[in-house]
């Protein structure tokens, strides 16, 4: 069952594409890393997901078919919009309140709880509130709503570095307990390396890369060898990113069968998902989407150049 | 190790610099672009109102000017004349009128309230108010720039109500120094607009919301007007007079209404005091009759000769105020930690 | 680290419970708590207004009953009681009368336009919009609370104000089609109160913004209320009171209607 599945999705504000042929599925259970450099699409993805924008072209779906937006994908969607908005005036306990009215399932118990853990008052007007407070607020609000699937748009950037952690944890937590999918952007790669086993590269309105991490770590390997064979192995290679040198040439490189051996005179190394990431931002255009995951399909589809 | 220092430049670095007017100028004017655009449009549409039901009016006036105002003298053309006037020119004066009345708070309120408590609710004070620029001195700017802007604008437009008004002054008998009137020319109208203002911004800084600070602007408004309407009898104006035939000039043609009579009352024989059983029998009588003898009516009023004195008075307190409000304004601007 | 591990209740996940909408009464308190300060503010008006119409209203017919009674009629003190009532009593009924009528566009101004556009320019319709209830019926039942409620408490300060105002009905010579009556009695204010209401609702979430379309609200509505006035009641298909009360209550809830619709429309269709 696939959370998300968007098709040639695309938004067009005046005359610049914010997003623009984004074909992808994210299957269910899973946390999905949305990364990508500042302008690259990632909010206005996540907008149309949780039906707050209207696509222009292509369409998106949630929670195995239903629109973006409609009642059903309301529901059993909660989102966390960029800088966690909360009613400034309103306090901590009103939120709760409010929040509780407008959705069918809400876990009362388990958000104050949640709360009084953080140390966050239930009388603070949000406004008062610090950044990071406001952000575990927004959160906390967003998990008492029991979804099936957790959009978060860049829900870290508030927080402390303990902060992160916790948030992380509180998000796996979610997802083991109750089967929350998530779908969560940011910008420190390295820090959701551990969490995340589904990875959305986007840069300059495009997708870059789409896929499970581990299917991704074990499809691509770094290549090391003379920059004078370079060209030849390169032409032959499905190439991500090439760093020359005078000698030596590396080649980051997307593999079809694991376990090749390197060509003569070539060194093979696994990479890390940050440097993978990395690879695909710096070259953009390099990737088309992943096709869709194993989980529907029995066998895997070959990424395609 | 070396240090270097620079010897401070007495008269450059010390004396504080004048205010950079022309720079002010191009802020304010790009951050109340919308406010600066859209007060002087609904004014020229209300203007363009002014000038085509004014011109009707006056050419009407004219024709009617050397009709006696008494029903009972007029002729056949002249009855109808009148009663086509009264009822087709009239009642939309009538309205303007009082729309116009209304103009220098809903300037004042929607202009003034969220020139500060803008930037306080969505927070962009913190870039304002760290620049080089101090923030009294940037609220001083825009105050005097917008202020002075307004009070100009709505002065120019006062002056064109008047001259639209002026043929009414007559026919329905309204005098330039009532109430209605008089806030609604001269000196006078631009004075309250400017006034209004400066207790939008300061009500704004004050609450520091912008919805609180436009209600509470209205009231506040209605109470000036309130204040200065009970003033009105204490200004250094008005004369005493026992000629009946200044009150009750009403039938010369093109003249306005009765003056406005603050007080009257009677004396008998020798200037002595009658009693009120007397004097209530003496005030059935009609103005300008023929009174017993020995008896004299006296009137204490404001002639409209008074018109202009009276303005510049009642504009001059109306100033001190707005300066006053202004400078609390900064006041707090400089005090609120926000 | 401290970490929630704990779940003090599991919720039933219901497949079909999934795609039915959340519940209305929900929103009763969401209403309530994000518009308290003008609810309390227009609470507090109208019962000043209430207390105040009833005050004045007991002296001006008491006043009236004095000078109705008064033997021999035609003499000077029965004619001084006249003068009084005609005089000090009519300027305080005019200005009453004249506050009530303003009242409406006043009220509807402060209360209108903020219902979306203070979301939007806030920016917490991202939370707002994005909860199970969804941004259609958030809409529709916050503008129809707000709408009844105000329309109620207008018609019933209308009808007190007609009490109010009913000795000078004849020491006015005025009737019940006079254009000043004619709006504040009947169906009339109520609708008139209403249209302004929807108007602010829809001018706030066409303009995007709170204090621009409590200027655009104003601007329309005297236009409108010009229009009505100079022209658009000499072409009604009656001549009678009520009849024509019906006529333009009836016009005004159709707009009022339209107006709603409007801004539902562009709230489905509101697009960052």
């Amino acid at each position: 069952m696939n959370v998300i599945e968007t098709s040639e999705l695309g938004k067009r504000y005046g005359k610049s594409w914010a997003l623009r042929d984004c074909t992808l599925s994210v299957p269910a259970g899973h946390l999905a890393a949305l990364v990508g450099p500042n302008g690259a699409g990632k909010s206005t993805l996540m907008n149309m997901t949780a039906g707050l924008t209207v696509p222009t072209s292509g369409t998106a779906t949630v929670l195995d078919g239903h629109p973006a937006g409609s009642t059903a994908a309301l529901n059993g969607v909660a989102f966390v919009a960029q800088d966690a908005p909360v009613y400034k005036n309103l306090s901590a306990g009103d939120m709760l309140h409010l929040t509780r009215n407008l959705n069918r399932h809400f876990d009362t118990a388990f958000a104050r709880a949640r709360l009084a853990d953080l140390g966050i008052p239930l009388n603070k007007k949000a406004g008062k509130l610090s950044g990071g407070q406001q952000s575990q607020l927004a959160l906390t609000l967003a998990l008492a709503r029991r979804p099936r699937l957790l959009i978060l748009d860049e829900p870290l950037a508030a927080l402390d570095p303990i902060a992160r952690q916790d948030f992380l944890a509180a998000v796996m937590t979610a997802m083991t307990d109750d089967g929350v999918s998530v779908l969560l952007s940011s910008h420190q790669v390295a820090e959701l390396e551990r969490v995340a086993d589904f990875l959305i590269v986007l840069s300059r309105a495009q997708l870059q890369v789409a896929g499970e991490v581990d299917d991704l770590i074990a499809g691509h390997r770094l290549l090391t060898g003379p920059t004078a064979e370079a060209d030849e192995y390169a032409s032959r290679l499905t190439v991500v990113q090439a760093r020359r040198g005078d000698a030596q040439t590396h080649l980051l490189v997307r593999t079809t069968a694991a376990g090749e051996p390197a060509p003569l005179g070539w060194e093979a190394h696994s990479v890390s998902l940050e440097e993978i990431v990395m690879a695909y931002l710096r070259s953009p255009g390099v990737g088309e989407a992943a096709p869709p995951t194993r989980v529907q399909r029995p066998q895997p589809t070959e990424a395609t150049r | 190790m070396s240090v270097l220092t620079l010897p401070a430049q007495p008269g450059q670095d010390t004396a504080p610099r004048p205010l950079p007017w022309r720079r002010m100028t191009w802020v304010t004017w790009r951050q109340h672009r919308a406010l600066l655009i859209s007060i002087p449009a609904v004014l020229a549409a209300a203007a363009v109102v002014l000038v085509i039901f004014g011109l009707k009016a006056h050419h009407d006036y004219a024709a009617l000017v050397n009709c006696p105002l008494n029903q009972g003298q007029q002729s056949s053309a002249c009855g109808k004349m009148f009663s086509n006037f009264n009822s087709n020119v009239w009642p939309l004066a009538n309205a303007l009128s009082i729309l116009v009345q209304l103009a220098p708070v809903l300037i004042g309120a929607f202009a003034g309230a969220p020139l500060l408590a803008r930037e306080l609710e969505n927070g962009t004070y913190r870039f304002a108010w760290t620049q080089g620029l101090v923030r009294e001195r940037q609220a001083i700017a825009k105050l005097a720039l917008l202020g002075v802007t307004l009070a100009v604008l709505a002065g120019a437009f006062g002056w064109l109500f008047s001259w639209f008004f002026q043929p009414f002054l007559w026919t329905e008998q309204i005098n330039q120094l009532s109430e209605g009137m008089f806030d609604a020319s001269g000196l006078v109208f631009p004075a309250f607009t400017l006034v209004a203002f400066m207790i939008g911004a300061f009500l704004g800084m004050l609450f520091r919301r912008v919805i609180p600070a436009l209600a509470a602007t209205l009231g506040a408004y209605l109470a000036l007007r309130l204040g200065a309407w009970a003033l009105h009898g204490q200004y250094p104006v008005t004369v005493v007079t026992s000629n009946a035939k200044l009150i009750n000039a009403y039938e010369t043609p093109g003249t306005p209404g009765f003056p406005w009579i603050l007080n009257s009352w009677f004396t008998g024989p020798g200037g002595k005091p009658l009693s009120s059983a007397v004097t209530s029998r003496l005030q059935d009588l009609p103005l300008g009759g023929s009174l017993p003898p020995g008896v004299t009516e006296w009137f204490k009023y404001i002639p409209l000769s008074r018109y202009w004195p009276m303005q510049f008075m009642e504009a001059g307190w109306l100033l001190v105020l707005a300066v006053g409000i202004g400078a609390g304004t900064v006041w707090l601007v400089r005090h609120r930690a926000a | 680290m401290t970490v929630l591990t704990t779940r003090a209740s599991r919720l039933d996940r219901d497949a079909r419970g999934e795609s039915r909408p959340v519940p209305w009464p929900g929103m009763l308190w969401v209403t309530w708590r994000q518009h308290r300060a003008l609810l309390i503010t227009v609470a507090v008006v109208c019962c000043a207004a209430v207390a105040g119409l009833l005050a004045a209203g007991l002296r001006i017919h008491h006043d009236y009953a004095l000078v109705r009674a008064c033997r021999p009629a035609g003499s000077p003190a029965c004619q001084g009681l006249s003068n009084f009532f005609n005089t000090t009593d009519w300027h305080q009924g005019a200005i009453v009368h004249i506050a009530v009528q303003a009242a409406p566009v006043l009220v509807a101004m402060f209360a209108g336009p903020p219902v979306v556009a203070r979301e939007l320019e806030t920016r917490t319709y991202r939370y707002a919009w994005t909860q199970g209830i969804g941004r259609v019926r958030w809409t529709a039942v916050k503008l129809a609370l707000l709408g009844s409620l105000l329309t109620i408490l207008a018609f019933a300060v209308s009808q007190l104000l007609t009490w109010f105002f009913a000795p000078f009905m004849t020491t006015q010579q005025l009737t019940d089609l006079t254009p000043t009556v004619f709006d504040t009695s009947g169906l009339s204010y109520p609708a008139w109160t209403l249209v302004a209401f929807c108007l602010g609702a829809f001018l706030g979430t066409l303009l995007r913004g709170t204090l621009a379309g409590m200027a655009a609200t104003l601007g329309v509505y005297v236009g409108l209320a010009a229009a009505t006035w100079f022209y658009l009641r000499d072409h009604y298909p009656a001549k009678t009171f009520w009849p024509m009360q019906l006529f333009e209550a009836g016009w005004l809830l159709a707009l009022s209607a339209a107006l709603i619709a409007g801004t539902l429309w562009l709230v489905r269709r509101y697009a960052d």
